[in-house]
């Protein structure tokens, strides 16, 4: 077992956004005690004495948490690089100057789409002006910018005008992440999935701009795995090399993971240490012994690692089965029905369910 | 990259030790890059102003032999990841 390089930290659900495609679970309810900011900061030490280098403070919306300042310092204290993954609701000009005295490293702001109606209309609030704002305060006090998209169904089209607002406020690097159906974008799956000619020309763009923005942004694009031939190397492995912390203390390979059936680890009752070491969540497919076939005869195995145990277990309802993205899995027609279904007769514009703000 | 670019390391990328492992490390946005010790010491020299060809001078003054094509493929493997650039 390796130490692991990355902590997510998940330090509030609450969010001023609806976004129907967010990954957070649809039981946020159960997340609403939230660990203090001592708590937080026990958790960093001990994270770092475990070999954590990176520090992603995620939620949810963590600009929401009074103490993000006294958060990042601490993490910064220790070593780690952090990263502030926000809306950038909240991102006001002093909030912005004490999180860069504080040692914040790297901000990656979320947008919905390059234009004010559609952001406004898939975030559920207003806010597309406001992010445009502080992506150049983002610029302006200094810091490396990364501009997140989650793309879908009903944003996947504009996806050239995407980078062309990327590039339009000077973004370092520019995420165009296909959505994942975990939380409540599984909940909005049929709505979300592109079509196989909407992904198509999402590439061409794709590597196109590659191309012409080579020295000046990194474009990275996740491909949906609905429509790969093997599955993606998720998380690089189970408990392999990132953990996740929720709002309520509870430890995580990924944050997907609180949908299994697996008992509770959490930074309250156990030390980190103990739970990335030994606690069941973090062994039930740690490697390759957990694998069934056609995983564990597979080639492949070190490579994918049998890909999602989450997408596995909220396909097929067993998380020790292949990743039914995978053509090899005897599941494999789970994914092909969600997909011919995304490819027939089905308009662009379906509704959408939003999370709730908590 | 040319012996005669002068590189540096990214603005977004920090170098350093980490005491868990033991070993120097990047650490980017979304990656950590371990490294071994003859990569930390080239990526020191790294400041903007000395050119690959007098990275390759200063480290086979220290070490003796340094083979000036291996550190030139190391910094272009860095520059394909971004951890490293070309001050202009």
């Amino acid at each position: 077992m390796d130490s692991p390089f990355g902590l997510l930290a998940e330090l509030t659900y609450r969010c001023p956004l609806a976004c129907a495609y967010c990954s957070n679970p649809l039981n946020m309810a159960d997340y609403t005690d939230e660990l203090t900011t001592a708590e937080w900061q026990r958790v960093l030490v001990e994270a770092a004495d475990l070999g954590v280098l990176q520090c992603h403070l995620s939620g949810g919306e963590p600009l929401l948490r009074r103490d993000v300042v006294e958060i990042v310092a601490a993490a910064n204290g220790l070593g780690l690089y952090t990263n502030l993954v926000t809306s950038a609701l909240g991102l006001s000009r002093p909030k912005a100057e004490q999180l860069r005295a504080a040692g914040l490293d790297h901000v990656q702001v979320s947008i919905q789409a390059d234009e004010q109606a559609v952001s406004d209309r898939i975030a559920g609030t207003p806010s597309f002006r406001r992010k445009i704002e502080a992506m150049a305060l983002v610029k302006e006090l200094g810091w490396p910018l990364t501009v997140n998209v989650v793309l879908h169904r009903q944003n996947i089209d504009r996806i050239a005008d995407v980078l062309g607002l990327a590039e339009e406020v000077g973004a370092d690097r520019v995420e165009l992440a296909n959505t994942q159906y975990y939380g409540w974008a599984w909940r909005n799956r049929d709505a979300l999935l592109p079509s196989r000619a909407q992904l198509e020309a999402a590439e061409v763009v794709v590597r196109a701009a590659r191309e012409r923005l080579r020295d000046r942004m990194d474009v990275i694009y996740v491909i949906p795995d609905y429509y790969s031939r093997y599955p993606k190397p998720c998380m690089g492995g189970w408990a392999a090399r990132q953990l996740t912390v929720t709002p309520n203390g509870d430890v995580l390979p990924c944050p997907a993971a609180q949908s299994l059936p697996l008992p509770r680890a959490n930074v309250r009752d156990a030390a980190l240490a103990w739970i990335w070491a030994d606690s069941p969540v973090m062994t039930a497919f740690r490697g390759t012994d957990w694998m069934p076939d056609p995983c564990r005869s597979c080639d492949r195995r070190e490579l994918d690692f049998g890909g999602c145990r989450c997408q596995a277990f909220q396909l097929t309802g067993d998380a020790a089965r292949t990743d039914p993205v995978c053509h090899l899995s005897p599941d494999h027609d789970l994914v092909v029905d969600a997909v011919r279904a995304a490819n027939g007769e089905r308009p662009i514009d379906l509704v959408l369910v939003p999370r709730p703000h908590r | 990259m040319d012996l005669s670019d002068r590189p540096r390391l990214a603005r977004h990328v920090r170098l350093s030790f980490c005491r868990i492992r033991q070993r120097p490390i990047l650490q980017l946005p979304e990656t950590v890059v371990v490294l071994n010790a003859s990569g930390a010491t080239i990526l020191e020299l790294c400041d903007g102003e000395r050119t690959v060809a007098g990275i390759v001078s200063e480290l086979g003054a220290r070490y003796q032999t340094v083979p000036d094509d291996e550190v030139q493929r190391f910094l272009t493997r860095l520059a394909a990841r971004r951890c490293v650039e070309l001050s202009g």
